[in-house]
């Protein structure tokens, strides 16, 4: 694995291998001593153009239990905000040695432009760019599916997975719509049309606007996050249609089967896509998909930096 | 004796001929070899068009000399074939007075390789909101007699009718630049499945579409002519085809960029493919072509849109839209209509020089090759094939979406006003040959 940019670019074997490694390394940090010797004397740059503390801290420790060194560059207080360009950073950090960039960017694509432009030679890692991808929770979201309706082996073959909410600009959608179906999964996505993109009928996955057709056959169900802000945008009329239409409260929740699960990438609007009692429920898996990204981050950069497991891309 | 003999030319692909210049006419076209004069260039059978015309060139002057000038742009052009092309008004501050667009006129009388017509702005500021003084422009030096918004649409269709009204005074035509704004907030690629994909704001055909269906429908209602710029979808093509046959006085141009490229060039978000309007689907390339080779389009034009480098070399969401075009755009043409035989070399001569002369009034340009006619032509080689490379264009920029190409078709010498302004694809400057910039 040179990069990872998007999940599109990972057969069923390499995303199993990813699954793999994040299942040892876990077990390996889940000791009282966390740390291993891997990536020491590596570097690791954080690039965040966004605000984003969880996914950053979650790079960060992941970064820090291989024994790489971490460095954050956080576009606020640094001299991206006084106008340096995403080149001139990309440089600056080649000339400081970046073995491995995760980078999150606004622009949809940045990540690849960093990767193919020729302005470093470091493996790129995308942690969110614009409305496009972001492969790692996708790969947590197939971790913890898998561990938590699979025994943790193999791939997703057959599982019913159900993603709501604002398909169109939702990068977790995206990456998480090619990764599952890659490892087997049946993914239905549901949103109002507004919020669905151009060609999705064209997406492996089945798209429907009606949440409550789907819950009786959801092995999981995972809502996005859907930004208020959108109705000034007339995606939909106002805040409690959408909930009433698309949320995820208690009534809805008791149609799921029995042992279905709840997932959501956080961070959360209790009251909009959400109730507070669904997020509080026992079957809702938002503090495992926490913990199991420190794991898949961590098997990214060992598989992407160590170069000791072979068969990866 | 004559000035200038052209020997060996094959006018619009025809037979051999001798096109003897005097002044700054053509005196007579005979037979081939039999004409002397003091200076004589042995054309070898090279293909002999007017002159060719681009309605739609970003210049930059004023405002972004960093990126193209009066002076380069012109040697572009004149390294690509043409002896006039039209200085779109978006430059800073914008052509939007008579001072501004005689600013432009006279650098470009300056650099005398191309005439230089200044494109007049329809509102201030290209702001949309209050008429800019047309009038004044029109009679200025400059003689304006395009006038466009480029880069914004005027979308007021109030003020559009206005516009199309007004310039009837002085045979004026409203170039628009056909973009409904609120459908195109924030857009970055056209709107398709693979927008969807690669996370990019879409930019609906509709949104381009449903501004020329008004458009066509107001031109119609004041009696006006409108001109659309660079068509870029299937359905916009319908559109002006079911205008024209209406008898609505309506041209349309498409760009060559459209007739090549498509939209997947997007997936490598390299941003020498971000453009406006966007690249299409295939299906809009083959509509385009259809599209031109039948006549509902009528001519091509190059939306030449020079960018800094910098505003390149960076992310996808952040760059500019805009590509080269001058300096390729003959091979393009040659590429995607000639060898297809979609067009002849008439069929050229008329797309890209005799109507877009007549649309802009450009009296002294598209003119036959025949005795009277102002001597502006271009030679051309087209057995020669060339690899675009971004570096070793004439132009400031370096944003061609063809670096890496092969494209047929090599521009040898052109003639304008009687005088040679490229000999062996080489500029010329007051008869010398100019090193060329690289």
């Amino acid at each position: 694995m040179r990069h990872l940019l998007s999940t599109g670019d990972l057969d069923a074997k390499e995303a199993i291998l990813v699954l793999d490694t994040a299942a040892e390394l876990a077990a390996l940090t889940d000791r009282s001593v966390k740390k291993l010797p891997t990536l020491r004397g590596r570097t690791v740059v954080n690039l965040f153009f966004e605000d984003s503390t969880r996914t950053r801290i979650s790079f960060e420790i992941a970064a820090k239990r291989l024994s790489a060194d971490v460095i954050n560059f956080a576009a606020k207080g640094s001299s991206v905000s006084k106008g340096e360009s995403l080149k001139d950073t990309a440089l600056t950090l080649e000339a400081m040695g970046a073995d491995a960039v995760v980078i999150r960017h606004p622009a949809s694509g940045a990540p690849h432009r960093l990767a193919h432009a020729g302005w470093i030679q470091g493996s790129v890692v995308n942690a969110g760019d614009g409305t496009h991808e972001h492969p790692t929770q996708a790969l947590l979201d197939a971790f913890t599916l898998r561990h938590r309706l699979r025994q943790g082996v193999g791939d997703l073959d057959g599982l019913r997975v159900t993603i709501v909410g604002d398909v169109l600009h939702s990068r977790v959608a995206r990456s998480n719509v090619l990764l599952l179906s890659t490892l087997g999964a049946d993914v239905t996505v549901v949103a109002p049309p507004t919020l669905l993109p151009t060609g999705v009928e064209t997406w492996p996955c089945a798209v429907t606007y009606d949440i409550d057709e789907v819950l009786p056959t959801s092995d999981a169900i995972m809502m996005l996050r859907v930004q208020a802000e959108r109705m000034q945008a007339a995606y939909f009329p106002s805040a409690r249609e959408y909930s009433r239409r698309y949320g995820l409260d208690s009534e809805r929740m008791s149609k799921l089967p029995q042992d279905a699960i709840v997932m959501h990438p956080g961070p959360m609007n209790r009251g909009m896509e959400i109730s507070a009692d669904v997020a509080d429920h026992g079957r809702s898996v938002m503090v495992d998909q926490v913990a199991n990204g420190v794991s898949v981050r961590m098997a990214v950069l060992y598989l992407m930096l160590g170069g000791s497991m072979e068969g990866a891309a | 004796m004559s000035d200038l003999v052209l020997r060996g030319v094959r006018p619009l692909g025809a037979e051999p001929v001798d096109v003897i210049i005097v002044g700054d006419r053509i005196l007579d076209v005979v037979a081939a070899g039999t004409a002397s004069a003091t200076r004589v260039i042995d054309t070898d059978g090279l293909i002999a068009l007017p002159g060719l015309v681009d309605l739609h060139t970003h210049l930059r002057e004023p405002g972004r000399e960093d990126a193209e000038t009066v002076a380069t742009g012109s040697h572009a052009a004149a390294l690509g074939g043409y002896t006039a092309v039209f200085a779109m008004a978006n430059t800073d501050p914008v052509a939007d007075t008579a001072g501004v667009v005689e600013q432009v006129w006279r650098l470009g009388r300056e650099t005398a390789l191309v005439d230089v017509h200044p494109v007049g702005a329809v509102t201030v500021g290209l702001a949309g909101v209050q008429l800019a003084e047309l009038g004044a422009m029109a009679s200025s030096a400059a003689q304006v007699r395009v006038f466009s918004d480029d880069g914004k649409c005027v979308w007021d269709a109030s003020l559009m009718r206005r516009a199309l009204e007004y310039v009837k005074a002085f045979d004026g035509v409203i170039a628009q630049h056909a973009q409904e704004p609120r459908l195109t907030e924030g857009a970055q690629m056209n709107e398709s499945a693979l927008s969807g994909v690669l996370g990019l704001t879409g930019w609906p055909a509709v949104a381009e579409e449903s501004i020329i269906a008004r458009d066509v429908l107001l031109a119609h209602h004041v009696g006006s002519r409108l001109h659309v710029c660079h068509v870029s979808t299937a359905g916009s093509v319908d559109i002006i085809r079911w205008a024209k046959a209406r008898g609505i006085d309506v041209t349309a141009e498409v760009t060559p960029h459209h007739l090549l490229l498509t939209e997947e060039l997007v997936r490598s978000y390299d941003p020498v493919f971000k453009v406006n309007p966007p690249l299409r689907r295939a299906e809009d390339v083959e509509a385009l072509r259809e599209g031109l080779a039948d006549g509902t389009i009528d001519i091509v034009a190059t939306d030449h849109a020079p960018h800094a480098h910098e505003d390149k070399d960076c992310e996808w969401g952040a760059a500019s839209f805009g590509m080269l075009g001058l300096q390729t755009a003959l091979s393009v043409v040659i590429e995607t209509m000639l060898t297809t035989g979609r067009l002849d070399w008439a069929g050229v001569a008329d797309r890209m020089s005799i109507a877009p002369a007549r649309i802009g009034r450009a009296t002294r340009h598209g003119q036959s090759i025949s005795p009277g006619s102002v001597a502006n032509l271009v030679l051309v080689d087209p057995t020669q094939t060339w690899i675009v490379q971004e570096t070793q264009l004439a132009s400031k920029s370096r944003n061609t979406p063809y670096a890496g190409m092969k494209l047929p078709g090599r521009v040898v010498h052109v003639v304008k006003d009687g005088r040679p302004t490229v000999v062996e694809a080489r500029v010329v400057l007051d008869g010398a040959v100019a090193g060329s910039r690289s």
